[in-house]
């Protein structure tokens, strides 16, 4: 049998009962082994295992009762595999959201059925939004303490639809759950008969994972230089598109152009590759390439640009500023810029999302992020102390 | 509009030489930590494939804690030879001769490995340490990057993580500091057993079914040694078992097992009802913060 797997994250306010959903999920599912709960039963206060206590790993998050990083989950039904970012949702490690939603390809944004829509339910769909997240989820808790009335579960729904529509979400789907009863988690409940949708362990069953098109403009940023007697072969992930034996390629900066001589997929010679393959290329010219360049192939050729617009969401606890020297690094290559404008803002602070505009040293060629969510993305890196400051989505589209 | 998705074991096999070949391209000095086990014997593997044809441009570092199952010793020594590759040591022993470590109460020398790994990477000046950490394993792990710095002192600060996003990944660090890095984040026990079977790795023998003198402690089945076992209120018995992990010997539980091929070993894995460490690792079991206070310390 083959299964494939879903990449999602979780998203919620302090208390919406965030990490009790996951333990629940990974509980009902029957993906936590006798011994891991024995050791949460043994750490529980209460009567029964905590189940929030099964993703709190560190000591701090079980003293204080709150989630301070990301935990990757891994669990299985007969259906899929999912890999499951656990972030936190207080606003101080709204960042933490941000690293878990870059590659999920399915954000869970919790709401506490009694308090309904908050601030940081509006962050975290502004996030979902802005990584391009492909699925949301609204999955409103705590049922349980709302009498799993409908009138409540469907106001909800419907002002989250206003501000999905806002931001551009292309679409969500509303679940009423209990995490801590377990309603609607993993088996569909009884206690709310008026709802018709799948439980959420379903709909993640369900929902379609993104495959890379394969007619999608070729994208191979270098990697690193493997030298074998004379032969150079370039090594990489195809980060979109496919590449043949006999294709003309582009290299980037340079512009020069050669043809794909031969493709290995770890060691094993190949006539093509698709992403996301690791692979190694060998061209039919003696060419400068090294770590940093892109190889490109067919229409679409990227924009080769020293100015960059793009949507960020910083990071870091020092503040951005409109005239900051900082790194850039976009695929495999790092490269000095300054910071030109904060769409008129003077700072940006940790958490904030802005626009911004910025000028690099040396060009780069860059696609929407919009369309390549690995070729559109970049970070911005502290050159002082190698931090990372900031989370970069390109758009070209932006008035400059 | 044609699509392709790759099998589940090609995509975190392309994820993790990926993340080699960054470490290759960005870093001077890496190293890879290299016990015996089944983990870093994949590790070593996926690095073989992610720079053929040419050699793999790291050396290996063991940690030997003197108390290790020769299978295992053996095992290393020929593979380093096998493939012309570089191998360090870092001896717990030396430390325990020299008077700077000291054995502990109940033997198990796990927690002493940290402090002649540490000065090893300082003395090397390696600034890349890739381990088999998986994030299923244990939930302080769960919280790992898949870069992690660590500080001069090789210390992990959960709190003072780097965000990282897509598959960017951020190896900066301050002369002095180091990045630890794990390839098979992504990976459950259960993948990396489905790898070595699709890929026909070679394995030490101890992890498949075979008799062995053994004796009980603590609830787990250990290997009757000179390390310092059995006590005398402690009976040896030759029972038929086999090993999910590879460690110490006073702290690495083998457990009953009639599992004498891939295959076997696979099924039995997929109904097991514990998790690898909680099975087989003694050390895990000393407190709730166990792993991630040694990991704090600069243990892998």
């Amino acid at each position: 049998m083959t299964t494939d797997t879903l990449r999602l994250a979780t998203a919620g306010s302090v208390d919406d009962g965030k990490s009790t959903l996951v333990g629940r999920l990974l509980h009902d599912s029957k993906s936590i082994l006798t011994d891991q709960l024995e050791a949460v039963t043994r750490a529980s206060r209460g009567d029964g295992p905590d189940l929030a206590l099964l993703t709190d790993g560190l000591r701090a998050e079980r003293e204080q009762g709150i989630t301070i990083d990301v935990a990757y989950r891994y669990f299985a039904t007969p259906r899929r595999r999912f890999i499951l970012a656990d972030t936190p949702g207080h606003v101080q490690y709204t960042r933490n959201m941000v690293t878990g939603a870059s590659t999920a390809e399915l954000t869970v944004i919790l709401v506490d059925a009694r308090n309904g829509i908050v601030e940081q339910t509006r962050r975290h769909a502004a996030i979902a939004a802005l990584l391009r997240v492909p699925h949301i989820v609204l999955a409103v808790n705590k049922m349980d303490l709302t009498g799993y009335q409908q009138p409540v579960f469907e106001h909800i729904a419907e002002d989250f639809a206003g501000h999905a529509a806002e931001l551009g979400l292309p679409g969500f789907t509303p679940i009423p759950v209990s995490a801590l009863a377990g309603d609607n988690v993993v088996e569909r409940s009884t206690r709310m008969a008026w709802y018709e949708g799948p439980a959420l362990l379903e709909f993640l069953e369900s929902v379609p994972v993104t495959t890379a098109p394969a007619d999608a403009p070729a994208r191979f940023p270098v990697q690193y230089v493997i030298r074998h007697g004379e032969v150079r072969h370039y090594a990489g992930q195809l980060a979109s598109g496919s590449l043949c034996v006999g294709d003309r390629v582009t290299i980037h900066p340079t512009g020069e152009t050669s043809e794909i001589a031969g493709i290995d997929v770890l060691g094993t010679p190949a006539d093509r590759a698709h992403a996301p393959q690791s692979v190694s290329l060998r061209l039919a010219d003696q060419r400068d390439v090294s770590r940093g360049d892109m190889i490109t192939a067919g229409v679409g050729v990227p924009a080769l640009t020293q100015d960059v617009r793009a949507a960020v969401c910083h990071l870091a606890d020092r503040p951005l500023r409109a005239g900051d020297r900082v790194l850039l690094r976009h695929t495999t290559r790092t490269v000095k810029a300054i910071v030109k404008d904060l769409a008129g803002a003077t700072e940006l602070t940790a958490n904030d999302l802005a626009r911004v505009t910025l000028r690099t040293a040396e060009p780069l060629p860059l696609d929407d992020y919009a369309v390549s969510r690995r070729t559109g993305a970049f970070i911005l890196i502290d050159p002082a102390d190698g931090a990372t400051l900031t989370a970069g989505m390109v758009d070209l589209s932006s008035p400059g | 509009m044609s699509a392709f998705a790759l099998s589940h074991l090609d995509a975190l096999e392309s994820e993790a030489v990926h993340i080699f070949r960054e470490v290759a391209g960005e870093f001077e000095r890496p190293v890879i930590l290299f016990s015996g086990g089944k983990d870093s014997i994949v590790i070593l593997h996926l690095a073989l494939k992610a720079f053929a044809p040419a050699t793999v441009p790291f050396s290996l570092l063991h940690v030997d804690t003197g108390h290790n199952f020769p299978e295992v010793l053996d095992y290393r020594d020929r593979v380093v030879a096998a493939h012309g590759l570089r191998l360090h040591v870092a001896s717990v022993q030396d430390y325990i001769d020299r008077g700077v470590l000291r054995e502990r109460p109940d033997g198990t020398r796990n927690p002493l490995q940290t402090l002649p790994l540490t000065e090893k990477i300082q003395a090397e000046r390696f600034d890349a340490v890739f381990g088999g950490g998986r994030r299923d394993e244990e939930k302080a792990r769960a919280k790992e990057r898949v870069f992690s710095l660590r500080d001069e002192f090789s210390q992990w600060d959960p709190r003072r993580q780097r965000p990282e996003l897509w598959n960017l990944y951020n190896g900066r660090h301050a002369p002095g500091e180091h990045v630890r890095v794990f390839p098979l984040s992504n990976w459950t026990e259960l993948d990396v057993w489905q790898y070595i079977a699709r890929e026909d790795v070679e394995l030490p023998a101890i992890y498949f079914a075979h008799h062995r003198e053994v004796f009980q402690r603590n609830g787990m089945w250990l290997t009757a040694g000179d390390w310092g076992g059995p006590r005398d209120t402690e009976t040896v018995e030759k029972r038929q078992v086999r090993y999910r992990t590879v460690g110490d010997m006073s702290c690495t539980g083998a457990v009953d097992s009639d599992a004498d091929t891939i295959e076997k070993v696979i099924a039995e894995i997929a109904a097991s009802r514990l998790t690898e460490r909680g099975a087989t690792r003694a050390d895990d079991k000393l407190s709730e913060a166990a792993m991630e206070d040694r990991k704090r310390e600069g243990y892998f």
